[in-house]
């Protein structure tokens, strides 16, 4: 270890990884429906994508995980974005490039993809 | 790249390894490539979490789902219903930790609610064997800021004005010690970890350096810096091997990220550590005898002075600290002294571990701010007495320390009020008893084992602590006089004031505060011959209430000595100078004619 700016790097690189371990921490949580038809209709997917997308990123205030049913069987992979103080924000058949989207606009920039919500899609 | 986006810390301590950890471990990871999820989740082997009594122990993030008592067949379900499809598994959950079906954020539940985390900051929370994990959360920085920002001066002053106390059982100021050993003149100096960890029923130590072994490395490389030491041994008991075993490997690990070595930061200071392991003798936790057994000789006292920070280790300048001691030192670099001393009471600053063990439902390790009172710890955090009993007394300091009765469980705990109430805070260890405890019983527990550890260089421990554990015999035999109890308190205080090391000095002490505030529980066992509590077998006496008996002989069929006669459907009777107290006569009885008395 020759200084600091080295013992700073190896914390950088590791940090991140850390942050899903803190209890209680108000973060974003993003939950993809993965029950039977979830996954036949490509949750599995859905959710590998943002996971990568988020480790791209190299966001840090979003965990991502699985749920149960959400319900809505037809609009599956169904992805809800859960953030404190806010209202819940539910995208619907959520593939590969809308996950990129869903990461880039609503988790890093803060402003939700309105027209991939239950809302836009069900009009 | 892959983001891993669940941990799966599973509680690596030596509790929950001995109930099997290990094997969830090994489990968890077969079941995660069963369902292809190997590496987007990750199994994290972790310290101690404190809630031993539950374990093993598994927490599973980011949802923060605490599930206790796992066994290797719920690994499946965990894995199929939580990780694969998002649904926790209720049923496995610490049930303290979920209300109105939802889970709360750890630190909301009873036991963790009053406490704080200092020392015992990073256990179960990183993976010990990751030095990466320790730097990701601060790990290493003070060692980074002392060398590169601060003059050993200025470190001392802030470890002298942060107040830091001992955590090894004196409660000997830090920072004055290390002045002492700085300000000897210039050339080999050491600096030693006391690990030694002796009283039975503490292992607050040993959690520290299994959980988070880096801390204390850290902090010996501080140390070092402070008083211009470059070389520091850590002395730990070898029937410790996960800890020794851990902590070898963040050795390792500091030595090839030159944490530890040749110029470290850059900078001129150079610092080594080795380990040394103790075969388990309580008196070479005491500094001078763990000093010369580092040096390879047979671990006896010496007198003081020369003090160790004059005179220590093969004649140098030597500061030797408790682990716990160390684990506070980088934290109160990176948040400064105003922040510790705003935490505990005046004089005594910060927080202390604890071993709560004995009568109480989550046995574990505790971590409180000085000034916690008895009652929080016992009733709250320990989640008070099994099986509707009420609260006795609690023992700290263990075989050097004394009780707490009932009547002070409001007490605030700190250095100065356990000594005025004639404990004292000793290393940490908390054995709490209830009203089936009897305290002639408990003082003579300890006593025993100091007889056993003293070293037996000088005559007042070596013969007195005999005599007094003679006399407690012979109370708890029912036959000692109040002739015996005098002479009792008198060899007490002439050991206390003529033993050579702070074993014997403090030997007497488990005796003189039981006599303090439960001298009535002597007197009963020796003008009555009645132990109160009925522990003591010689005072006991099984009988039959004739009134009761249906004559029945079921009793008399289980004696294994054939104490018990009569007529069937007449009252039987037991001849006591066959029986032999085993109480399998009361267990047999259906009309509960049987009494213990
Ligand atoms: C018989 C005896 C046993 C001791 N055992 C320990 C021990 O196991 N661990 C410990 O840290 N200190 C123990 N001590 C206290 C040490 O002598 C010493 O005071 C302490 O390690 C100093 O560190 P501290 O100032 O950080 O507490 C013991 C003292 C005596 C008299
Ligand atoms: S007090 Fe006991 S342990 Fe200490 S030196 Fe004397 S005999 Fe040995
Ligand atoms: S206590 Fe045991 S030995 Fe004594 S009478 Fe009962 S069964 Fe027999
Ligand atoms: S078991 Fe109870 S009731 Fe039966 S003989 Fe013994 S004391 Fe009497
Ligand atoms: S199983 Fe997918 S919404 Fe019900
Ligand atoms: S050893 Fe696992 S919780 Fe203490």
């Amino acid at each position: 270890m020759k200084s600091l700016a080295e013992l700073e790097a190896i914390r950088n690189k590791t940090i991140n990884a850390m942050n899903i371990r803190k209890d209680g921490e108000n973060g974003i949580r993003i939950v993809v429906g993965m029950a039977t038809c979830g996954i036949a209709a490509g949750a599995r997917d859905t959710l590998n994508a943002i996971s990568e997308e988020l480790a791209k990123r190299n966001v840090s205030h979003a965990t991502v995980s699985q749920t149960g049913c959400i319900g809505m069987c037809r609009l599956e992979p169904i992805g809800e974005v859960l953030e404190p103080g806010k209202e819940k924000v539910t995208y619907v058949k959520v593939d590969r490039e809308k996950a990129v989207r869903i990461v880039n606009e609503h988790i890093i920039n803060n402003k939700p993809v309105v027209e991939y919500t239950i809302g836009a899609v069900e009009k | 790249m892959n983001l891993v986006r669940a941990h799966i810390l599973v509680c690596g301590g030596t509790g929950c390894t001995s109930s099997g950890s290990e094997k969830l471990i090994t489990e968890f990871e077969t079941q995660l490539s069963r369902v292809g999820m190997a590496d987007e989740v990750k199994v994290v082997k972790t310290g101690c979490f404190g809630l031993c009594a539950l374990g093993p122990i598994v927490i599973v993030y980011p949802e923060g789902a605490f599930y206790s008592r796992i066994t290797p067949e719920n690994v499946k379900e965990i894995v199929d219903e939580h990780i694969v499809k998002g649904r926790i598994v209720k049923h496995l959950l610490y049930d303290e930790s979920v209300k109105d079906e939802e889970i709360m954020p750890l630190n909301d539940t009873n036991f963790y609610k009053h406490q704080m985390r200092i020392a015992l900051k990073n256990c179960g929370v990183i993976d010990p064997e990751n030095i990466d994990e320790y730097i990701a959360l601060d790990g290493y920085k003070a060692l980074g800021k002392v060398l590169t920002e601060m003059t050993p001066e200025q470190v001392i002053d802030i470890i002298k004005q942060s107040g830091l106390r001992g955590r090894g059982g004196g409660g000997f100021p830090t920072g004055l010690k290390w002045d002492f050993a700085a300000k000897q003149p210039k050339g080999q100096k050491f600096v030693g970890c006391n690990a030694d960890e002796g009283d039975p029923g503490a292992f607050m130590d040993r959690s520290v350096l299994e959980g988070d072994p880096h801390s204390v490395i850290e902090a010996m490389a501080i140390a070092g810096y402070a008083i211009g030491a470059d070389q520091g041994y850590i002395y730990i008991r070898a029937e410790y091997p996960i800890a020794v075993n851990r902590l070898q490997i963040a050795i390792d690990q500091a030595k090839e990220y030159g944490l530890l070595g040749k110029n470290i930061f850059g900078t001129d200071f150079s610092f080594d550590l080795e380990i040394r392991l103790g075969a388990g003798a309580f008196v070479c936790g005491e500094e001078t005898a763990l000093m010369t057994s580092i040096e390879g000789k047979r671990g006896e006292p010496r007198p003081r002075p020369p003090f160790p920070a004059v005179k220590g280790l093969w004649g140098k300048p030597t500061i030797l600290n408790n682990v716990e001691t160390y684990a506070n030192i980088p934290q109160i670099i990176l948040n400064g002294v105003e922040w510790f001393n705003n935490i505990g009471t005046e004089k005594s600053h910060g927080t202390k571990v604890f071993a709560l063990g004995g009568k109480i439902k989550n046995t574990g390790l505790v971590e409180v701010p000085m000034g916690t009172t008895l009652r929080t710890i016992v009733e709250d955090i320990g989640g008070g007495i099994p099986n509707g009993k009420k609260f006795k007394a609690a023992q700290t300091g263990g075989p050097s320390g004394g009780c707490i009765p009932a009547s002070l469980i409001d007490v605030e705990i700190d250095y100065d009020s356990l000594i005025s109430i004639g404990s004292m805070m000793g290393s940490g260890g908390l054995i709490v008893m209830d009203e089936d405890s009897c305290m002639v019983d408990i003082a003579k527990f300890f006593l025993e084992f100091t007889v056993d550890e003293s070293c037996g260089k000088c005559a007042p421990c070596r013969i007195g602590t005999r005599r007094m554990l003679e006399i407690l015999t012979k109370i708890t035999d029912g036959k000692a006089t109040m002739k015996d109890l005098d002479n009792l308190k008198l060899l007490a205080h002439s050991i206390k004031a003529s033993a050579l090391c702070g074993l014997g000095q403090t030997a007497p002490n488990p005796v003189l505060s039981t006599l303090q505030y439960f001298e009535d529980e002597y007197i009963a066992h020796i003008v009555d011959k009645k132990c109160p509590a009925g522990v003591c077998k010689n005072l006991l006496q099984y009988k039959i209430v004739p009134e009761k008996c249906i004559g029945c002989s079921l009793c008399a069929r289980q004696c294994p000595v054939n104490a018990i006669s009569g007529e069937i459907k007449s009252p039987f009777v037991i001849d006591q100078s066959k029986c032999i107290k085993c109480g399998a006569c009361m267990s047999a009885c259906k009309k509960q004619a049987i009494v213990k008395e």
